[in-house]
């Protein structure tokens, strides 16, 4: 369903900080894909995953999304296909706005917004209902300015937020590493709860490395902007942190994986 | 009673200002952009109402809709500068303001300043309108200012109920999305570039609204008439959110769009105060300065004593 070929990105392209962030990257998706993907720091995860959503635009290479070209396309006309999660809690909801209008505006996501009232009374029974799932008893604070909710509620709401209407594809960065332990493991349960049940094709970027083997069907790694492993299946559930330890080492020439990938 | 008139008249100045930082509240809060566009665009709106009707004879109601029309194009303008040529905000809304400057007196046929003197403005047509029996008697300057009252307060109850729809439908909920998380209201599918330009045409059509009005009830439109309205409005804006603390706790939307005419009125009042102490009509832009550099380091004054206590 994406189809991501010769994909190309440097940065500060002509001064000495001239950086190839993506080399020449090939990667496909199958509907229902769950991947999750790992690599040191600067690998090149976030920028993948940015090029996908249309933040950069490629340097050389093609994008496909269900058989259409979007390698031009900018961001704001990617947004229908996909859901995001930043790793940031602060990027993905509006904090001076309430929480039923964050959830409208997502409702809208890929939609013209016009002269139409902004939330209509059906919704707000439609966003009820969904908060009610997060299990954080936010479907009673609707009408709360979402400035005033936790890190871990607006990871949540953001999650919500990029599902409640189904994208072709879910964009997840590190989305539960600014979160502490405890409410890191919620909502990467409602993660996985959300896609189960809808049944969507996600793309997960992780530092833990228990998680990315337990989470999903197919494990991703990447270093210098390049896939260096890719398993699915069987294969991957039979993985150890130990083995993607020794396969980081072995693909980067005894470079030590880093102290984040270590410690998670 | 002279003091009573003065009050009166600065109320009225209050109202018609107010709607200029309305617009100031759409750019500079709702939007997130110090727009300076808004000193070309008041004194623009002023200077376009004023020539359609002094050399063109146009109904001055008519030559209204002319000037937010223009300072909708300036503030277009603005938002092109920013958006696609990506010119930082800030020097955006200056280049804007300086060509304005240009262009306004251009506009009044190369002169600073153009008088409507025994040509007919809102504030003539109205008082034409009201039957004999209400005004006889009344000085002349008396009757202008409770005319400039009452229309002013109409006009700012209507703007106040408009904008309270736009920013509660799909388009309205965007623009504010946009100026509180550009890249969230991007990531769900909105063009942020088309909603920036969107907030500098209607701010900027405020605010040339309101220096058309200003023009009209003062009888000349001047090309320096716009001369630190962005402060001014900033004033009223503060002023209004100072104030609005005292109105309880719950700040509806409604409310805090009253809070700032409240607030320009406020401003108004303060100013024809200090003129009255004797203070000279130059002293008001320091004194309008101070203001604005108590009220906007409040804030942050504030949490810095939270923080440290
Ligand atoms: N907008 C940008 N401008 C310049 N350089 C950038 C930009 N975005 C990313 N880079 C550089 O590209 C490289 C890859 O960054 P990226 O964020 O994709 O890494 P990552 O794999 O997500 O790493 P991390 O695990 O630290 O999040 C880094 O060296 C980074 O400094
Ligand atoms: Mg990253």
């Amino acid at each position: 369903m994406l189809r991501i070929t010769d994909l190309c990105k440097s940065f500060n392209v002509g001064t000495i900080n001239e950086k190839k962030v993506l080399d020449h990257l090939d990667l496909t998706l199958e509907e229902g894909d769950f991947v999750t993907v790992i690599g040191g720091n600067g690998a090149g995860k976030s920028t993948l995953l940015n090029m996908i959503a249309g933040v950069y635009l490629s340097d050389c290479g093609t994008i496909t999304l269900e058989g259409k070209d979007v390698t031009r396309l900018p961001e704001h006309a990617r947004a229908k296909f996909l859901g995001r999660v930043f790793q940031d809690p602060m990027k993905g909801t509006a904090a001076n706005m309430q929480i039923q209008e964050n959830l409208a505006l997502a409702y809208r996501r890929g939609k013209k917004r016009g002269l139409r009232w902004g939330i209509t009374e059906e919704e707000k029974k439609i966003y009820q209902e969904s908060l009610k799932q997060l299990e954080l008893g936010l479907e009673e604070r609707m009408t709360s300015k979402v400035g005033l909710l936790s890190g871990g509620q607006r990871q949540a709401i953001t999650l919500l937020m990029a599902t409640l209407k189904k994208p072709k594809l879910l964009l997840l960065d590190e989305h539960t590493a600014a979160l502490d332990p405890k409410t890191a493991a919620k909502v990467l349960d409602l993660t996985k709860q959300i896609v189960e049940k809808n049944n969507l094709t996600a793309v997960m970027v992780t530092h833990n490395m228990k998680d990315a083997i337990q989470i999903g069907n197919r494990l991703i790694m990447m270093h210098n902007g390049k896939i260096i492993y890719d398993v699915r299946g069987e294969e991957k559930e039979a993985l150890k942190v130990a083995d993607l330890l020794q396969k980081f080492e072995q693909a980067t020439g005894g470079e030590f994986a880093n102290d984040r990938m270590i410690l998670a | 009673m002279s003091f009573a008139l003065t009050i009166l008249g600065a109320v009225g100045q209050g109202l018609l200002w107010g709607i200029m930082a309305l617009g100031v509240y759409i750019t500079f809060r709702i939007l997130n952009f110090a727009d300076m566009t808004c000193d070309g665009s008041f004194a623009l709106g002023g200077c376009v109402s004023v020539i359609m009707i002094s050399a063109f004879h146009m109904n001055p109601f008519l030559s209204v809709i002319i000037a937010i029309g223009a300072g909708m194009l300036s503030g277009f303008i603005t938002g092109f500068l920013h958006t696609k040529l990506k010119i930082p905000a800030i020097l955006s809304g200056i280049l804007t303001m300086i060509a304005l400057y240009s262009i306004n007196i251009r506009i009044l046929g190369k002169k600073a300043n153009v008088s409507l003197l025994k040509k007919e403005t809102i504030v003539t047509k109205i008082k034409s309108w009201l039957p004999q029996s209400l005004t006889e008697g009344m000085i002349d300057s008396t009757l202008n200012s409770i005319v400039v009252l009452g229309f002013g307060l109409i006009m700012v109850i209507i703007l106040i109920i408009i904008l309270y729809w736009f920013f509660g439908t799909e388009a309205g909920s965007a623009l504010r999305a946009t100026g509180n998380n550009e890249d969230m209201i991007r990531a769900l599918g909105q063009n942020t570039d088309r909603m920036k330009i969107l907030g500098l045409v209607l701010g900027n059509g405020l605010v040339a609204l309101s220096g058309a009005f200003v023009a009209q009830s003062q009888g000349y439109a001047d090309v320096g008439m716009g001369q630190g309205a962005i402060v001014i409005g900033l004033a009223s804006i503060v002023i209004g959110e100072v104030m609005s603390v005292l109105l309880g706790k719950k700040r509806t939307f409604y409310k805090k769009l009253s809070a700032i005419i409240i607030g320009s009125i406020i401003y108004r009042v303060i100013i024809a105060w200090v003129l009255k102490m004797g203070l000279d009509t130059s002293d008001l832009k320091l004194l309008t300065a101070v203001i604005v550099a108590c009220a906007l380091s409040i804030p942050g004054l504030r949490a810095q004593r939270r923080k440290a206590r």
